[in-house]
């Protein structure tokens, strides 16, 4: 059992969670993740992880609840336990100094993002980050982003915050301005993570992606997170997460994510019937 | 009953005393023990037709040379828990042994009786004796040498590294193991299925190591949360044994191979035992709706036949077996070819998939495949499959399960450089000791020879704990 030690929501249904992990806090490398199981009954699911505190012995996960796992794990708050938790698994991101760096981020894809953007202002680059949201209340990481950006551009959908579009927008925007950018990040949904390969293709900027595959070991062991890589199947858990975003084959990604919907909304519901627990903010 | 006073002759009359099982009909709607074990009766009748042979052949059959002949007597005799105790001065874990040893490939074939009658069967006694002494609670904890002071780190919780654990611990030495997967037993766990191997069988063992003083520490991956030099050189241990297996599945590399619905069998049989979906929604992991539908596994493994056995119980309307060569060619064990056409699997020989072809979702209709006849013998005297010109058909299938053997996954050896690997990314020992090339690190089991059996891991295991202990306690003098 491992021991939450905070659990505080930054938006609504996105909560961030600290665990109790000295051996995966003192590891972890930007761009890694954990596999979790909530309770004993539960899936394993990949997280990526957000940050840590290596003195401390611990590791913050922030989560978006989607369904029946991630919502039971923000039922959880502080002084409550979670079954397992291994980590830190997956190739760490590939930071050098590039030059400029983008960083994008949309929705929750913000949080899985920071830990590489902290890396790629440690490395030495002019880092700017762009972090989508449907609208204001669902920002987050704001200030933490700030500190680590040379550039830093929020935008929502609804033009409640910040720049009014997406976040292809504004990085159209930047290039269009004559901004030289040598290296570009971008996690969040598949259909925002193939627009920006799509937005950078014609200027050959190096980009890459965060893939999330559905992954049940983690480890190189099943082969249910294979992806489409350079017409080459790749485990994503092992030799990704992350990828070259022009050679990715999204179509097969988004398709193969659906694999389990019916199955998917059938603990949803039971998990709504059984948890009175108010998951929202 | 009386063994001593029995000739040869009557030895000889007496049948092989077939294993009781579930009735096939029943059992592929469930997932307990499909063989429910010999009765007292039957056990000593088998054990009488061991004729008891001056050179007992049978052993050199087995990989850990168990002394069949004398527990096969203690039965005979009606001494059980007395055979138990033989058949553990060689193996530890019989009852698992008993279970899935390809035993017409090893003690059986080469049991005198099998050329002109039928061989003794071993592997059924030695069940029947590991179950006696587990059921009536008569487990003896073995005695623990004194404390060496030694620290020793075994990666891996499948029968080679519990193997190794349990002699080590047993030396005296403090043996911590370091699993990844958040259950403990490795293949015994996650890949044999319940109604061949039960679960509670394997935790019993592992109970008892518990109790003899090993640490186990589930959620571990070595390469990424701690690499065998931190094991070495910053947490204190004096020696590694490696036995992590051969747990990266292959695939075909033919088209349509990603499409929704082709699983690798690593990842269906992970989803239904170690995450248990065939209690979805009970338990929160789903796995592919086989009810009604056509199942296609391919290939021709032990694997292959708990892959498309478990579809089957998940209520297959069709589970075949595609297989490219003949059914003698298959490699796994006869009974289980055997159980499974008794629960209605079909088997499709001399079949060799090319496609898999999709709908506009990408689920998967069905598998492109070429039908094959045998032709000139090859290098090993096999005769080759060669494919029939213009025999392509497609097989309507709504998931398809490959399992056509696995490779092994590289972070260890990715991670500790000197550590000498094979092309196939296998680790290298010598096998005598089963040391590495790396100072005090030692492998054994499927991570050195690849995808192989439970007795030749857990032999492998006890070797490298025999070759551990002297290097041990050759230096603490
Ligand atoms: C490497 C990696 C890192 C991730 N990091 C984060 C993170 O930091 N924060 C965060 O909120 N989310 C993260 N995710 C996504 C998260 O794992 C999924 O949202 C979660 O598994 C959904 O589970 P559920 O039961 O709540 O929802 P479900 O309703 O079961 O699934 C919702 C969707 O999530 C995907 N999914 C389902 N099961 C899995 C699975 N076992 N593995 C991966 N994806 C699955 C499918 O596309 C599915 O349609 C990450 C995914 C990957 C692969
Ligand atoms: C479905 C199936 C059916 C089989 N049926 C039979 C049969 O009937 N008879 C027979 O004799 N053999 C059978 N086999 C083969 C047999 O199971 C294997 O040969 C045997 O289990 C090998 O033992 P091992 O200890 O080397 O590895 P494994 O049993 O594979 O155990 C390795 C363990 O190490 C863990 N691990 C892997 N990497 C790491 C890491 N980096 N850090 C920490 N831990 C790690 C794994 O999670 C696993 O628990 C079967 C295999 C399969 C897959
Ligand atoms: S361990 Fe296997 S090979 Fe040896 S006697 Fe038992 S069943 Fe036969
Ligand atoms: S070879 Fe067969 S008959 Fe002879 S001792 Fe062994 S089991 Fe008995
Ligand atoms: S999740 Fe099983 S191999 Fe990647
Ligand atoms: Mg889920």
């Amino acid at each position: 059992m491992y021991k939450i030690v905070s659990a505080i929501f930054l938006a609504e249904n996105i909560k961030k969670i600290e665990i109790e992990a000295p051996r995966i806090a003192k590891k972890r490398k930007a761009g890694q993740f954990v596999m979790i199981r909530v309770g004993e009954s539960s899936e394993r699911i990949p997280l990526t992880i957000a940050d840590s505190d290596p003195e401390k012995g611990t590791i913050s996960l922030i989560v978006q609840g989607m369904g029946k796992s991630t919502r039971e794990l923000n039922c959880k708050a502080e002084g409550d336990s979670i079954h397992d938790i291994v980590g830190p698994l997956g190739t760490p991101s590939h930071i050098e100094k590039f030059g400029t760096a983008v960083s994008i981020g949309g929705g929750v894809g913000t949080a899985i993002a920071y830990p590489t953007a902290v890396a790629l202002k440690e490395a030495g680059n002019y880092v700017i980050t762009i972090n989508g949201a449907r609208s204001k209340e669902l920002v987050i990481l704001e200030p933490e982003m700030r500190a680590v950006s040379d550039e830093a551009y929020i935008t929502t959908d609804d033009g409640s915050y910040g720049f009014h579009g997406f976040v292809t927008q504004k990085l159209q925007e930047l290039l269009d301005s004559g901004k030289t950018i040598d290296y570009v990040l971008a996690i969040g949904p598949i259909p925002m993570m193939r627009a920006v390969a799509e937005v950078t293709r014609p200027y050959g900027i190096k980009t890459v992606v965060s893939l999330n595959p559905i992954m049940v070991d983690g480890t190189g062991m099943c082969g249910g997170c294979r992806v489409t890589v350079d017409n080459q199947t790749k485990f994503a858990c092992v030799d990704g997460p992350e990828f070259d975003a022009h050679l990715v084959d999204f179509k097969n990604l988004s398709d193969r994510n659906k694999m389990y919907l019916p199955e998917e909304r059938k603990s949803a519901d039971l998990f709504a019937h059984k948890c009175n627990l108010n998951t929202l903010k | 009953m009386d063994a001593q006073h029995i000739t040869t002759k009557e030895r000889l009359a007496i049948p092989r005393q077939q294993m009781p099982s579930q009735d096939p009909v029943i059992r592929s709607h469930n997932f307990q023990e499909v063989n429910l074990g010999y009765t007292i009766e039957q056990a000593q009748r088998e054990a009488q037709r061991c004729i008891q042979c001056k050179d007992p052949v049978c052993i050199k059959g087995c990989p850990v040379n168990i002394k069949i002949d004398q527990f096969i007597k203690l039965i005979a005799d009606g001494n059980f828990l007395g055979a138990a105790r033989k058949i553990k001065e060689d193996n530890v874990l019989p009852a698992i042994c008993g279970r899935v040893c390809p035993q017409e490939d090893q003690c059986e074939k080469t049991c005198v009786l099998a050329k002109k009658y039928t061989p003794v069967a071993i592997g059924n006694l030695e069940r029947f004796a590991a179950d006696y002494e587990r059921e009536n609670g008569s487990v003896e904890l073995p005695t623990v040498q004194p404390a060496t002071g030694k620290k020793v780190a075994v990666i891996g919780s499948g029968p080679a590294g519990l193997s190794c654990a349990n002699d080590l611990v047993q030396l005296g030495h403090a043996v911590t193991v370091f699993e990844a997967l958040h259950e403990l037993g490795g293949v015994l766990m996650y890949g044999i299925p319940e109604f061949r191997l039960p679960k509670e069988i394997v935790q019993a063992e592992i109970e008892g190591m518990k109790k003899l003083g090993v640490v186990f520490i589930t959620n571990s991956v070595a390469g990424r949360s701690v690499t065998i030099d931190e094991l070495l050189e910053e947490e204190g241990f004096d020696a590694i044994f490696i036995g992590v297996g051969a747990g990266l599945p292959w695939f075909m590399g033919i088209p349509g191979e990603n499409l929704l619905g082709v699983y690798s069998a690593n990842e269906f049989l992970t989803r239904v035992n170690l995450m248990k979906s065939y209690q979805f929604p009970d338990n929160d992991t789903p796995v592919f709706n086989c009810t009604g539908k056509n199942v296609a596994v391919f290939g021709g493994g032990n694997t292959a036949m708990d892959a498309v056995r478990t579809a089957k119980r998940l209520g297959a309307e069709h589970a075949y077996i595609v297989y490219r060569r003949s059914e003698a060619e298959m490699p796994a064990r006869l009974e289980e070819v055997h159980h499974a056409k008794e629960e209605g699997i079909e088997f499709l020989m001399l079949m060799n998939p090319l496609e898999f072809v999709g709908n506009e979702e990408q689920w998967l209709t069905g598998a492109k495949c070429l039908r094959m006849e045998l032709g000139e013998p090859d290098d090993s005297g096999r005769r080759r499959p060669v494919p029939i010109k213009g025999s392509e058909f497609i097989l309507p299938v709504d998931m398809a399960i490959i399992s056509i053997g696995n490779g092994s996954n590289p972070l260890i050896q990715q991670t500790t450089p000197d550590i000498e690997v094979s092309k196939r990314d296998t680790i290298v020992v010598d096998i005598n000791t089963m040391a590495t090339s790396k100072e005090s690190v030692y492998a054994g089991g499927d991570i050195v020879t690849g995808g192989a059996t439970v007795i030749l891991a857990m032999g492998a295991g006890r070797t490298a704990a025999a070759a551990i202990h002297e290097k041990l306690m050759a230096a603490g003098e």
